[in-house]
């Protein structure tokens, strides 16, 4: 609990500034959703709230090719597997 | 191998590439010890635990100390593993309680934006110690490796799928 004030009384030396790019950077690599109303002025709860959501996405996704693979697993040879795919991904 | 020209050795290929290593050979092992010849549903599921385990052990090692998230992760893994020898660590549900607590104790706080990263540092690894700025910048490394693991992932089940 203490813990939390410290960081709360620390809080106040970072900047607005520096929350927004960090912000900005968050909103970079958040998919494109096109929303009606917001256009420029996402506020910073609609980033958390998109981020939350989209890690959330990369969860469920994490999830899903798990499953995936656990019924696909036997053709797997690890060493041409590894140049290709190396190679595919690196192109 | 690589040996193309133009190819620039930059930190996020080379986490890629480790990556891939580290997964394609946990799922070797994976294979080894437990052949697909024995579709029984507990064996399935037992083995997707183990491939989600992997999938996010390998990108932590990857990552190794650099990283809170990852720093955290690591410490969250070789704690279960002692927690199977026995031990129920009840850690979680302490932190679960203390950001309960803290969510009520910020509405006389200085931000809302403390309440609104109560849900972010429950997804990041590490998150309920960080302070907004580190949660902000963790967050966005935790997200470029996580759409890495899944771009990984993609391409080696297309691979299963193509060498069939």
């Amino acid at each position: 609990m203490s813990s939390r004030r410290w960081r709360e009384s620390s809080r106040t030396n970072i900047s607005e500034e520096q929350i927004t790019q960090l912000l900005s950077t968050l909103r970079q690599l958040l998919p494109e959703i096109p929303h009606s109303h917001s256009h420029k002025a996402s506020s910073a709860a609609k980033v958390l709230k998109q981020t939350c959501n989209y890690i959330k996405t990369l969860h469920r996704e994490v999830d899903d090719l798990s499953d995936r693979l656990s019924q696909l697993l036997a053709t797997i040879d690890a060493d041409s597997a590894e140049a290709a795919i190396i190679r595919s991904l690196l192109i | 191998m690589m040996n193309t020209p133009q190819q620039v050795k930059n930190p996020s290929t080379s986490l890629k590439s480790r990556f891939i290593t580290r997964f394609l050979g946990a799922l070797t092992k994976i294979n080894a010890e437990d052949p697909i010849s024995s579709p029984s549903p507990t064996r399935i599921f037992q083995r997707y635990r183990r491939i989600k385990v992997a999938s996010n052990k390998s990108m932590a090692y990857s990552v190794r100390s650099r990283r809170i998230w990852s720093r955290a992760m690591l410490s969250r893994f070789r704690s279960r593993r002692s927690a199977f020898s026995g031990r129920r660590s009840s850690v979680k549900t302490t932190n679960c309680t203390t950001i309960n607590v803290t969510i009520n104790e910020n509405k006389t706080a200085k931000g809302g934006l403390d309440m609104q990263t109560d849900e972010l540092r429950e997804l990041v690894p590490g998150g309920e110690a960080m302070d907004v700025c580190n949660l902000l910048d963790e967050t966005a490394h935790y997200i470029k490796c996580l759409t890495t693991q899944v771009q990984v992932m993609r391409k080696i089940v297309d691979f299963c799928h193509l060498s069939k």
